[in-house]
């Protein structure tokens, strides 16, 4: 097979799909085992210094926050981080100094928000490295191949591109059609947490609304925490097979957490907290800003719970749900309302 | 251009981004598929489905096929992007279905943009140590390469329509007539339309840009003054100035909060 170009961009998160064969065999159980433990254990058993790690969901809708707080209060660094379609998750561990490196699709921004302060300053400054580019169909197609236990998948993207020449990818000749074709390689994340509507105590995960891209990125994991808003009796989802996205098999750890996305959405039980985004943007202009916001909302609280308190506890998160299903007050609410 | 200009039909006064809009939205045909990011395009795709494109279909890259929401989403990724939809798809499947032929139309914002349609998005200054850096591709190396044709929608000036690009994000017509084949991505796709405040611009057989209309109240040399490089300037048109139907769409029932104005 002819190779036409080649990327530079750091190749992150490959192996030979034999070595994660292995790893799959050895190291995740195939038992009808209760997976369930909090936060903080879960971090613990699986998350590292120095991990390749990526954020289910979509930046700062559906993302796993109660992971997200413990990697920072454990102080776990050096992290590469996979940036696809990442948001507030990336912004916080950026911010927070969990993050070295990061392989970028989309990152530094919050998008209708506006660019990320923390996270540009640290890219700008050089704390944080750009070590190589990608699009979103790049990072989705590189979780698909390592679902798939392939070396890579063939695309027609990137072409021609200086996303192409600092990414990992490879153009070669197809060899049926003898035109250039992109491949990219398999990215296997050391370990990934992804929110879901609902659990059961073994893993299998029901996601209510869109995927995004964990269907595939579960299937890439070499750790997967599951966090939920409702751990539910197995016998639930039995009733709905065809409903569980994420078989156990694929789950390491199975963390409670109702408000989990907070103070992102969670599609059909609440919205953006719109006024702790804005907190968090206007607080983290400045370091003294980011460290002020992590010790009154991260490192200062013990756990999620006590996180939630901070935000406003049960009166807000109830305003977060009457908005999300669309019954918003007159006066108030995201988006220039009187609140703001 | 002023902040409000003044329609000339029914004397109503309309902001830069509604005319934005209703030029946009023109560019839209009926039973087509479009991906469409949060803001203008939008706006645009929802006002082509409440007048001339009924069964338009709006597409999200993280999943959601033609919503039915009666509120406008705030991400690409949020609830509304698929509430009463079609379909909640993922990311893969929409990646998929464009890369299968089945989406018509891609709207794409840049920071920078040259005489092909080749995008820069992702950062201004050298690329190891950016003067600034912007969000990266995201989808947009995915929809310029793989959507049937592509719509930008971006601020005009000498330093954002640029000779040569501090990067090249996404695939416009590369380097001219037969590159993007050439280099692998599909046959007949390309940028169609650029949109920013002072016209609407298409491409030539050169694969070059030239002027297809000027918005109302702009000077023609407005057009080469805010840009880098040449821009073919042949037999164009004015825009049309929105009406006031499309005006009270936009204001009474797709944005009636005034979040994008």
């Amino acid at each position: 097979m002819n190779v036409h170009a080649e990327g530079d961009g750091e190749l992150v998160g490959w192996e030979h799909p034999d070595e994660v064969r292995r790893w799959n065999r050895e190291n995740r159980t195939r038992a009808y085992e209760d997976k369930r433990m909090s936060a903080a254990e879960a971090v613990d058993r699986y998350v590292d210094d120095g991990d390749v790690v990526a954020s289910g969901g979509f930046g700062h809708v559906r993302i796993s926050t109660p992971v997200l707080h413990e990697i920072v209060r454990q102080g776990i660094e050096d992290l590469t981080l996979m940036g696809k379609t990442t948001v507030f998750d990336a912004d916080l561990l950026i911010a927070a100094g969990a993050v070295s490196r990061v392989e970028n699709a989309y990152c530094f921004a919050h998008e209708t928000r506006g660019l990320a302060p923390a996270g540009r300053r640290k890219v700008e400054n050089g704390e944080v490295e750009v070590v190589s580019e990608a699009s979103n169909a790049t990072l989705q197609w590189r979780f698909l191949a390592a679902k798939m236990g392939v070396p890579f998948v063939p695309t027609r993207i990137l072409n021609g591109t200086d996303t192409f020449e600092k990414s990992s990818a490879k153009v070669v000749e197809d060899p049926w059609s003898g035109d250039p074709v992109t491949l990219v390689p398999a990215c296997y994340p050391d370990a990934v947490c992804i929110h879901v509507d609902k659990a059961d105590k073994y893993g299998n995960a029901v996601i209510e609304g869109i995927g995004v891209e964990d269907p595939q990125l579960a299937g890439a994991a070499k750790r997967l925490i599951v966090t939920a808003e409702e751990i539910v009796d197995d016998e639930e989802l039995r009733d709905r097979p065809k409903d569980v996205e994420i078989p156990f098999f694929q789950v390491d750890a199975v963390v409670e957490a109702p408000y989990g996305s907070h103070p992102g959405e969670m599609p059909y039980h609440y919205y953006f907290d719109d006024d702790h985004l804005e907190e968090w943007m206007e607080l983290t202009e400045t370091e003294e800003g980011t460290q002020e916001y992590l010790e009154t909302y991260v490192t200062g609280t013990d756990d999620f719970e006590e996180y939630l308190e901070a935000v406003g506890g049960a009166e807000r998160l109830a305003e977060l749900e009457a908005i999300e299903n669309y019954e918003r007050p007159e006066s108030g609410g995201p988006e220039g309302g009187d609140r703001a | 251009m002023s902040d409000v200009a003044e329609g000339e039909d029914e004397g109503e006064e309309y902001t830069p981004t509604e005319l934005l809009t209703t030029v946009a939205s023109t560019l839209i045909e009926d039973e087509s598929t479009v991906i469409v990011g949060t803001g203008m395009p939008m706006l645009a795709a929802m006002l082509a489905q409440k007048t001339h494109a009924p069964d338009a279909t709006m597409i999200y890259e993280a999943g959601g096929i033609g919503p039915d929401a009666p509120e406008l989403p705030v991400s690409v990724g949020d609830e509304r992007t698929f509430h009463r939809g079609v379909k909640a798809a993922g990311m893969h499947d929409v990646m998929s279905y464009m890369q299968a032929g089945f989406v018509d139309y891609g709207f794409l914002g840049a920071a920078q943009i040259d005489k092909y349609g080749n995008l820069n998005s992702t950062v201004i200054g050298d690329w190891e140590r950016p003067a600034v850096r912007f969000p990266g591709s995201g989808g947009a190396n995915d929809i310029g390469s793989l959507a049937n044709s592509t719509i930008v929608a971006m601020r005009q000036d000498d330093q954002s329509f640029v000779d040569e690009l501090d990067f090249r994000t996404t695939p416009g017509y590369l380097d001219g007539p037969g590159a993007r084949e050439e280099a692998g991505l599909p046959a007949d796709t390309g940028p169609q339309n650029v949109i920013t405040q002072y016209g609407v611009y298409g491409f030539d057989e050169d694969c070059e840009m030239e002027l297809e209309l000027l918005h109302p109240g702009v000077d023609v040399e407005t057009v080469q003054e805010n840009s880098s490089f040449e821009i073919e300037v042949g037999d164009y048109e004015r825009s049309p100035e929105p009406t006031a139907e499309q005006l009270r769409l936009l204001r009474e029932e797709i944005d009636p909060r005034g979040v994008i104005r």
